[in-house]
């Protein structure tokens, strides 16, 4: 605690000092003359995040990186799928920050709950105040608890989970599945466009039929989608009639699409039991992923435009603050989707767009890169990338012509096999280019 | 590309990539850096990957790196993401992609490795493999060799054996050989012998290459 005093009263003495040199520099000083150095505060410790935070420090060391979220480590979503089956633990996708701070990010526990852009200061939950000459926003996504009637955070936290943030509902919804009878069924609610990782609830089903397979062999998996297609689908459909009996009688996972009745409109959650449009659902394991918008800090902030945060997508700067840049899931950068790769490759974009902005110079043209690998069973991993450049004129991302797709239909065992070694390099790469 | 001069081979490759980091007069294009940034998420940061499935890139020869991104982006190899992703960039990117990572250092981790299968292949690589694959096979005019990725190997030789890649001048022949010296444990004696030079255990190498088992290597 002493410490922490300090640490904010030198943070403050820091601040004011700095706030000073800033205020001169815009009468004209050149900022190099007055020695200061610039301070970069990054809201959120995900992929984003991080990923800007390292490539700051990375590209310029003299910037002073403040990095501010509420958990003390980093657990990753992406193949947090693999904890449902068993395949791997929370531990192994748990991280903590020392790397960052290694590249000199000063991290901060703590919840952000104000951004003044005119004042161009951050403040905390803990009345933690820090100046910023940039600041970057990446909080990922927040819920739309009033979308499906019954269902709320409290019932979500305790009896059926979203686990759409890994952590304590992953392992709830893994002891469920444990505990489920012989011969369960297990439902999984998958949310309407946009949302976090649009492979993600298919591949969750796929990860729950592998444990199945070898745990409870007669349970069944429903997915009861608010949509008529999804990612992947044609390699999730192959992988599943090749591993789990997809298509025939006896199939371990049914899907059934908004149109056939999958929306859901209503959960009692006594009974476990959804509503949908054309009949009702009972389950003994339900997991709802929720329909999906940006952050909480991003709304407090005022960065939003409906659901999500507009920016300029050559530099990610927010189109409704100037000085804040809103990477990853709360952005709307459309033609990407929301996925990890995507939120490490706009950070980058960011990172160097700032500092050319400390510079005074133009920022370059952006490129980008998504990849995404999901392991659909034993042996059976799939992927899909895009190449992206923008299109100024419309401020899209456009996949480039003639680039990128998914996995080839009907490879060879072999092929299959490697994309799963391929899905768990990529998962170390990831996490080694955010913060080791 | 032809890049014969007297320069260390280090410096002309920092020159070269401060030459390609000037953007053309009026042209738009991402920078070399900024499209290389792109492949970290895959390949490690600045290219020293961490994945063993995925090749190290950092700190290779900018025509080597040209000529497997072309290959790819042709579908002269197996498929991989690889073919989806090359099939993006321009001759043009991709060079500056390569001299970008050619100024990188090359980062190695350690790894495990079967001592006694990486003793023989220390004994095949010198005499099979030696005269293209110089010093160990360190970084160099045919790839990088020295401190890859184990696993990545493997599949590498898979598919150059089961025809799925082209093989080089003379490397079917040579690798023919090795096989027939040794028998099924060719493969991966060679492999671990490579894999093995990334490790802080004890060094395979003759003692001459510079691959000493430290953490870092010169390209």
């Amino acid at each position: 605690m002493k410490a922490d005093m300090k640490r904010r009263t030198f943070l403050r003495a820091a601040g004011g000092a700095a706030g000073g040199a800033a205020a001169l520099g815009t009468l004209g000083f050149p900022a190099l003359v007055l020695g200061a150095s610039r301070r970069v505060v990054v809201v959120g410790g995900g992929v984003g995040g991080c990923t800007a935070a390292k490539y700051l420090r990375k590209l310029d060391p003299s910037l002073s990186v403040t990095l501010i979220d509420p958990e003390a480590s980093y657990t990753s979503c992406f193949m947090s799928n693999e904890v449902l089956s068993g395949e791997r633990t929370l531990e192994s996708l748990t991280f903590g920050y020392d790397g960052l701070r290694g590249y000199g990010v000063t991290v901060v526990q703590d919840w952000v709950v104000g951004i003044d852009p005119d004042q161009q200061q951050v403040t905390t939950q803990g009345a933690q105040h820090f100046d910023y000459d940039a600041c970057i926003v990446s909080p990922g996504v927040g819920f739309k608890w009033d979308a499906i009637d019954g269902y709320n955070e409290q019932i979500a936290n305790t009896s059926i989970p979203h686990a759409w943030f890994a952590g304590p509902q992953t392992l709830l919804l893994r002891q469920q599945l444990q505990a489920m009878p012989e011969g369960g069924h297990v439902i999984i609610v998958a949310p309407p466009n946009p949302f976090k990782c649009p492979p993600g609830p298919y591949e969750r089903a796929s990860q729950i039929a592998l444990y199945c397979q070898h745990h409870k062999p007669r349970a069944k998996i429903t997915i009861l989608d608010a949509k008529d297609a999804f990612s992947k689908q044609g390699l999730y459909m192959e992988g599943w009639r090749k591993l789990y009996g997809y298509g025939t009688d006896n199939s371990m996972i049914q899907w059934v699409s908004a149109a056939a009745g999958g929306a859901v409109e209503e959960l009692d959650p006594d009974t476990r039991t959804l509503v949908g449009l054309v009949e009702d659902f009972q389950g003994d394991v339900v997991n709802i992923i929720p329909p999906q918008k940006a952050g909480n800090i991003a709304f407090a902030a005022d960065l939003v435009d409906g659901d999500w945060c507009p920016v300029d997508k050559r530099t990610f700067e927010s189109s409704r603050h100037p000085g804040i840049y809103v990477l990853g899931d709360a952005s709307s950068a459309a033609k990407m989707p929301k996925s990890a790769y995507a939120a490490n490759s706009q950070a980058k974009v960011a990172a160097a767009a700032i500092i050319a902005r400390f510079q005074d110079q133009e920022p370059g043209d952006p490129t980008f890169v998504n990849t995404c690998y999901s392991v659909v069973g034993e042996d059976f991993g799939i992927s899909v990338a895009a190449v992206y450049n923008l299109d100024s004129d419309t401020n899209t991302i456009e996949p480039i012509p003639g680039s990128g797709g998914v996995s080839p239909a009907n490879a060879s065992p072999e092929i299959r096999k490697r994309e799963v070694s391929y899905a768990h390099s990529w998962f170390k790469n990831v996490i080694n280019d955010m913060m080791e | 590309m032809n890049h014969k001069n007297t320069l260390p081979k280090h410096l002309r490759n920092l020159l070269l990539a401060a030459c390609t980091a000037l953007p053309a007069a009026g042209v738009a294009r991402p920078s070399g850096q900024a499209l290389a940034f792109t492949c970290a998420g895959c390949h490690g940061t600045d290219g020293s990957s961490v994945g063993p499935s995925m090749p190290a890139i950092a700190g290779m020869d900018p025509e080597v790196f040209v000529d497997a991104m072309q290959a790819y982006r042709e579908d002269k190899r197996n498929p991989s993401i690889m073919n989806r992703i090359a099939k993006a960039y321009s001759d043009e990117q991709l060079e500056d992609m390569g001299w970008f990572f050619a100024s990188q250092r090359l980062r190695v981790f350690p790894q495990a490795y079967d001592a006694a299968l990486a003793a023989q292949g220390l004994e095949l690589h010198q005499q099979y493999c030696e005269k293209c694959h110089e010093n160990g096979g360190l970084p160099g005019d045919a790839g990088t060799l020295a401190g890859q990725w184990i696993p990545y190997l493997h599949y590498t030789m898979e598919d150059f054996i089961n025809g799925k890649r082209q093989w080089p001048r003379k490397m079917k022949r040579k690798v023919e050989a090795a096989i027939e010296a040794a028998g099924d444990q060719a493969i991966p004696a060679l492999v671990n012998y490579y894999g093995s030079q990334s490790s802080t255990g004890p060094t395979m190498t003759t003692g001459t290459t510079g691959a000493s088992g430290a953490e870092e290597q010169e390209q």
